[in-house]
């Protein structure tokens, strides 16, 4: 019998019910794990996606024609049993579950599994194939625990603050920018956003998601009256022109980056902010293999990151192990654009 | 280590000297003595050497890791470190401890005179008592690969604030071939000893590229001569003995044993900087030459006749013990041309020939002949300019005769490491022959990086093929590849090497059926390639 889940140049197909999950090119039937550029395009006849997902998802793609579903809600479509589970990447991520007669695949989407405060977490789901990324399939990344990040974040603002200074952080304006806003400690300054972080702010708060107070940055905002505040931008805002004006008089702003790349010293220094957080909404090392095991699946399929290293990997740990061609990019350090690699 | 640790990543986490010059003062100011000398010894290059060999200690992380060896080695390109590596795959430590650097230090040395199954024990257990920071500081000392990134003159200007010291004269005490095992803090910083200093040289005077000719002012001022292709050297006789140092520092005296003759030709007392050339028949030999002497602890006679060095005299430092440096360059350049004027030709030393200045098109007249010479352009010094350490503008500019240059298309990319890591920097340019491509240089410089994250988008949408961690990529870049010289190579397929081959520009406006041709390449080994000793 044909493998339930097949790799095409269009995203992954499902034969059975007619439908793509996560297609980067236009199709009739897309089954969406998270609102993430490389994982939601423009183009689909049809979407389907949780209902938290949702509104992110009409947010940056417009007018679609878009269906949603809840969290461990299922779907007959063709032949086939489909039903979302939380991945803990962002809020409203999914992995995406399969079912034919009694074989169960899972498309995962990006997922990580520790509890970032914001997403629903995590959740391993039971299967015989399991999809995965490996953006940080390597054992050199293993993420600083939250309470720790939190720590570090609030005392580099903290130091700052108390010498007049801004704290300049750059982050993806889904998913990381809210975590750091939950993870900051509002009783040191007021919070600053760069515009497209404080669009999906507004998405978010819309939907019942709790976020602390921000203030937009626009052109006429008092910068003076608010030195010392902690600015949250995108990785492009933070490298670019828009940044500049927080380098008050002899009192340029701090700057930091937060990313998973960061646990690396060279990407670290090449970014050249005064502070690199470790921070990812993607499994680290320990998180990937714990996931892959709970499934218990013996079949796993590597669709982006480290992806021959972690076949292999996952091929000595005794699993059949594949690597397919998609185009999902991961967490970048390099994409200077937000919406291309997230 | 933690207050070393904490220092590391002060000036490691930030972009700005200001803060990395605070963090070292405010460290030489309160750490213990033993500690700040290793601090200075550190950060100037003086490491310990290598008490292990990586290839031992990627198996003991890898085991303590709990990871097959295959699966650390993917991993050690990718973080582009060793140290780093290992100390990110191994796991938390179970007790830190905090003791001095110089403690561990100890540690590392005694490891040394142990035998394997020692040293296994007591580097696992050092892993395991140390904190990140710690670990990879650990680390790196003993594979003998510590660096920081602070230079030498930064931390020199920490220290003199930590210590009210001035600063050129703590420049001064810092050079030279002493190693934290010899000196103490206090006679180091504080008390020098002049005895114990006689092949200390001085800081090398450095010039910056001269990149507007009009901003000499009037040439009267000026005093020019070749700049020579050659290595920087600093020649010290001194009680009866000679010494040869080179800009980074290093004691080159044994790897040109040729010098040694120099103290029957001039007296004791005497420092002369200048430029270690191979020498021919009153000409020098291209660099390739002088290239095969470069890395040589020990000279083998046959290229002691093949490749003889000389010195090239630039300037003069110390005459009858008595330090001149203040004096102006015309007086000095008399007093050198004095010393070596009546010398034999078998003395291993020549003059570096004046080139008289009368306008500025002359000049420029003078540095196109640069190539045909073996040189590399021209060295201008105001006439009464003392000589001044390190890298300062306005007395002295060195005037490089241009690049040559070809444009070729980007054929093959490989990420690099440490900074590079994750980004692809490493390119292989070809140039056409006939309807086809040949490889002709690799080169690794030269782009921002924004033009390296733009063309990594690129190359990751446009890779035909992979040979592990090569791609080969579409041929469609155009880049203009600029390189100081061109010579016959058997090994590479173009037929050509090139010297210091970096990208200049991005050719976004060049078409691929304009680049240059393997006859172009050709054309300039004819003209620029020639090499007697090849």
């Amino acid at each position: 019998m044909a493998d339930l889940l097949t790799f095409t140049d269009r995203g992954i197909y499902c034969e059975a019910g007619d439908f793509y999950i996560d297609p980067w090119r236009p199709v009739d039937r897309a089954l969406v794990t998270h609102g993430h550029a490389d994982h939601a395009h423009e183009g689909m006849a049809r979407y389907l996606a949780t209902d938290i997902a949702a509104p992110v998802m009409r947010h940056r793609l417009g007018e679609i024609s878009l269906d949603t579903i809840r969290y461990g809600e299922t779907r007959r479509i063709g032949d086939v049993t489909v039903s979302f589970h939380p991945a803990g990447h962002v809020p409203g991520s999914a992995q995406i579950r399969v079912e034919r007669k009694g074989e169960v695949w899972v498309a995962s989407g990006d997922y990580k599994t520790i509890d970032d405060g914001l997403s629903t977490p995590f959740e391993p789901v039971h299967c015989d194939a399991f999809i995965t990324e490996s953006t940080f399939g390597l054992p050199v990344f293993k993420w600083t625990p939250q309470a720790e990040l939190a720590h570090d974040l609030n005392a580099w603002w903290a130091a700052n603050a108390a010498e007049g200074r801004f704290s300049l952080i750059g982050a993806y304006a889904l998913g990381k920018a809210q975590r750091i806003l939950t993870l900051a400690d509002t009783s040191i300054g007021p919070i600053l956003t760069h515009g497209a972080v404080e669009n999906t702010n507004e998405v978010l708060r819309a939907q019942g998601i709790a976020l602390p107070d921000t203030i937009r940055v626009t052109p006429d905002l008092d910068l003076k009256a608010h030195a010392g505040a902690l600015v949250v931008a995108t990785p492009s805002g933070l490298g670019g022109p828009w940044a500049r004006r927080f380098n008050l008089a002899g009192n340029p702003a701090s700057t930091a980056f937060a990313s998973g790349w960061m646990a690396l010293r060279g990407v670290r220094r090449r970014r050249a902010a005064d502070r690199g957080f470790i921070m990812s909404d993607h499994a680290d090392w320990p998180g990937l293999n714990a996931a892959i095991r709970e499934t218990g699946a013996r079949k796993v399929f590597v669709t982006h990151g480290y992806t021959s290293i972690f076949r292999r990997w996952l091929e000595s740990e005794g699993f059949e192990a594949h690597v397919v061609s998609t185009e999902y990019a991961g967490e970048n350090v390099d994409a200077d654009d937000e919406g291309e690699a997230a | 280590m933690k207050r070393f640790a904490e220092l590391f990543r002060a000036v490691d986490q930030t972009t700005r000297t200001t803060k990395k010059v605070a963090a070292m003062t405010a460290y030489f100011r309160e750490a213990p003595d033993a500690d700040k000398l290793w601090t200075i010894a550190l950060f100037s290059g003086r490491r310990p050497r290598r008490t292990i060999t990586a290839t031992v200690l990627r198996e003991w992380a890898a085991e303590r890791a709990g990871i097959p060896l295959w699966l650390f080695e993917e991993a050690y390109p990718i973080v582009g470190d060793l140290a780093e590596t290992i100390s990110l795959v191994l796991p938390p430590a179970e007790a830190e401890e905090d003791r001095p650097l110089s403690h561990w230090i100890d540690e590392i040395r005694k490891l040394s005179k142990q035998d394997d199954a020692a040293r296994k024990a007591g580097i696992l257990a050092a892993w395991d008592r140390l904190g990140p920071t710690e670990r990879l500081l650990f680390t790196k000392l003993l594979t003998g690969s510590f660096r920081v990134g602070v230079s030498q003159k930064l931390m020199t200007r920490a220290l003199a604030q930590a210590t009210d010291i001035d600063e050129a004269e703590l420049t001064h005490r810092l050079m030279g071939s002493w190693t934290p095992d010899d000196i103490t803090w206090h006679s180091l910083v504080h008390a020098p000893d002049p005895t114990a200093s006689l092949s200390r040289p001085y800081p090398f005077y450095l010039a910056y590229q001269l990149d507007d000719p009009e901003a000499l002012g009037d040439p009267a001022q000026w005093m020019a001569e070749r700049k020579w292709d050659g290595i920087r050297g600093q020649l010290i006789l001194r009680g009866g003995d000679h010494h040869l140092w080179s800009r980074g520092e290093e004691l080159m005296t044994d790897r040109f044993p040729e010098l040694a003759r120099m103290k029957d030709f001039l007296p004791m007392g005497t420092v002369i900087d200048g430029e270690v050339l191979a020498w021919g028949e009153e000409v020098p030999l291209s660099f390739n030459a002088l290239q095969k002497r470069i890395g040589r602890k020990t000279v083998p006679k046959k290229l002691l006749t093949e490749a003889p060095v000389i010195l090239m005299g630039y300037d003069l430092l110390e005459q009858d013990g008595e330090d001149i440096r203040a004096l102006p360059f015309a007086e000095r350049r008399a007093r050198l041309d004095a010393l070596g004027a009546d010398l034999p030709p078998e003395a291993p030393f020549r003059l570096s020939p004046l080139v008289p200045v009368e306008s500025l098109d002359q000049l420029a007249e003078e540095r196109a002949k640069s190539r045909e010479l073996m040189a590399e352009g021209l060295m201008l010094k105001r006439a009464d300019s003392p000589y001044l350490s390190g890298r300062k503008k306005g007395d002295w500019w060195k005037w490089k005769v241009d690049p040559l240059t070809v444009d070729a298309v980007m054929v093959y990319a490989q990420a690099g490491s440490g900074r590079r890591a994750n980004m692809f920097t490493d390119f292989t340019f070809a140039v056409k022959d006939g309807n086809g491509l040949v490889p002709f240089t690799k080169a690794y410089s030269g782009l921002t990086d924004a033009e390296f994250r733009k063309i990594t988008a690129w190359v990751r949408k446009n890779t035909l093929e992979r040979y592990g961690p090569v791609r080969h990529v579409k041929p469609e870049h155009v880049f203009e590849i600029g390189f100081e010289g061109i010579q016959p190579s058997p090994r590479h397929k173009s037929g050509v090497s090139l010297r210091f081959p970096r990208m200049l520009r991005w050719r976004h406006d060049k078409p691929l059926d304009e680049i240059n041709t393997l006859a172009d390449l050709k054309d300039m080994l004819t003209a620029y390639g020639g090499d007697s000793t090849a």
